[in-house]
């Protein structure tokens, strides 16, 4: 009977699992977050504007040179090859003998980063030009307006497409197997190969990764609940100001 | 005294010349405003006053500075200009207060403290320091539009550029920014309004410029301009409006 054999396995695995899923969770919210990080960089260098043609103008456009082929380099190729290339390639080519995890967070990270690139461009072209003027109006300048009126705008508006991104590395960190990062699906094939009983271990994979999924989403909505503050504003009375 | 001194502004968008040759000065405590019709330049005129237009030539003279050298510096000029759009331009992250407070504390290096309480007494002249913790999102127009004036106020600018501030409202709302706009033109601020309300410019202006295809056809005092007029295209222009 396979219930019991569901029992049975988790009884005799659950170290196993929870260590799987754990490095599952801890490369993918890593992961997203450096790749956001690398997103919001990509995003606002691709949004500055220089006017004058100099030195800083043809800087800034051979850096978005570069930046550009990173995002459609890793965007147009599967995770799995990025994920061989880069593990085997590094130790080739410079010798680089990473450790699998940190190579699980580089390679998600890298990803992450690309996807979010564009997500962040869009964001910040999406505000209204409005508000760049009425900073600009009381005198910030570029970087002031970015810091204390565009990006915390941008963050609340690309914050459900994070968490999408999010989302999908808790499931695509799966492929990472084939450099040997012992994260859930990596575990999972270990107990399958111990016990043979292949349909059982991997449905309690399944609900440990509907389990870590579900649990970000719901995270993630509260989060943006929180960030957008109560519906309804408190008049102040006059006594209190 | 001269506040802002504007001589052979031109102002180009592409082959599209918007401004040509316009001459101008506010002083101190004056207010004026600006009328014409769609597309004659007066937004543009504003705009480029406070560099949100670069100019294609001429000069802006600001204590006895041309700001348009390349050596002056944009943002420490616009501070001493409160700027008020047609679209409020809140910032949708900010609350009322911090609407009011960021820039001092930014720009000009305010202590928090000192800037809620300037920002707290610019809010209570236009009425809005009831509704100091809520979202713009949660304001009507005016209110939005009441918020912008106190935020440029808590700048204390020496002049206060007003673009169209009553365009985008209910009839019903226009009064209250109105009486708003009214109440800083007695207190004795320099103000340059554009504007299609003619009523309030014949009570408030000081003096009224009429501006048409990009030149500044007839200026002076509202009892000249806007009851008498001398030029054939003023009259036309008023005929049309005051109807």
């Amino acid at each position: 009977m396979s219930l019991e054999w569901i029992i049975s396995i988790v009884q005799n695995n659950w170290q196993m699992f929870l260590r799987g899923a754990y490095y599952t969770l801890l490369i993918s919210v890593i992961g997203t977050i450096i790749g956001a990080l690398i997103g919001f960089f990509i995003g606002i260098m691709h949004t500055i504007k220089i006017r004058k043609k100099g030195i800083k103008f043809y800087s800034l456009k051979l850096v978005n040179f570069i930046l550009t082929c990173y995002v459609e380099f890793f965007r147009g190729t599967p995770m799995i090859v990025q994920a061989m290339v880069m593990y085997y390639g590094l130790d080739i080519a410079f010798g680089i003998d990473m450790h699998f995890i940190t190579a699980g967070i580089l390679v998600v990270s890298l990803n992450t980063g690309a996807y979010m690139a564009e997500i962040v461009r869009g964001g910040i072209v999406s505000i209204d030009r409005g508000q760049y003027e009425a900073a600009s109006a009381i005198g910030m300048n570029h970087l002031q307006i970015m810091l204390n009126v565009v990006l915390p705008q941008v963050a609340r508006n690309v914050l459900p497409a994070t968490g999408n991104q999010l989302i999908m590395n808790i499931k695509d960190t799966a492929v990472l197997n084939v450099i040997s990062v012992t994260e859930l699906f990596f575990q999972t094939k270990s107990i399958a190969g111990n016990n043979f009983r292949y349909f059982e271990s991997f449905f309690v994979a399944c609900v440990l990764y509907f389990i870590m999924t579900f649990t970000a989403s719901r995270i993630l909505l509260y989060v943006e609940k929180r960030l957008d503050g109560p519906d309804a504003y408190q008049k102040q009375s006059k006594e209190t100001l | 005294m001269t506040v802002i001194k504007i001589e052979h502004l031109s102002k180009s968008f592409g082959r599209n010349q918007v401004l040509k040759d316009v001459n101008f000065q506010v002083e101190k405590g004056e207010v004026v405003c600006l009328i014409g019709s769609s597309g004659s330049g007066k937004s543009t005129l504003l705009r480029c006053i406070n560099l949100l237009e670069i100019p294609s030539g001429g000069q802006i003279i600001y204590q006895g500075e041309n700001i348009l050298d390349e050596k002056h510096n944009i943002q420490e000029y616009r501070t001493h200009l409160g700027m008020v759009f047609q679209q409020f331009n809140l910032f949708n992250n900010h609350n009322v207060l911090t609407n009011c407070t960021v820039g001092q504390i930014k720009v000009l290096k305010r202590s928090k403290a000192e800037a809620e309480k300037i920002a707290l007494n610019y809010l209570q002249i236009v009425g809005m320091d009831q509704y100091v913790h809520a979202k713009p999102r949660q304001l009507s127009g005016g209110q939005k539009q009441r918020v912008a004036i106190a935020r440029a106020l808590s700048m204390n600018p020496d002049v206060m550029l007003f673009d169209e501030p009553t365009s985008a409202l209910d009839p019903e709302m226009v009064g209250e920014v109105l009486k708003v706009m009214r109440r800083l033109a007695d207190e004795g601020n320099t103000m340059l309004i554009v504007t299609h309300e003619m009523e309030f410019a014949k009570e408030v202006a000081d003096r009224v410029v009429f501006m048409d295809k990009g030149v500044i056809v007839e200026e002076g005092p509202p009892a000249q301009v806007l009851v008498n007029p001398k030029h054939e295209r003023t009259k036309e222009f008023l005929k049309r409006t005051l109807k």
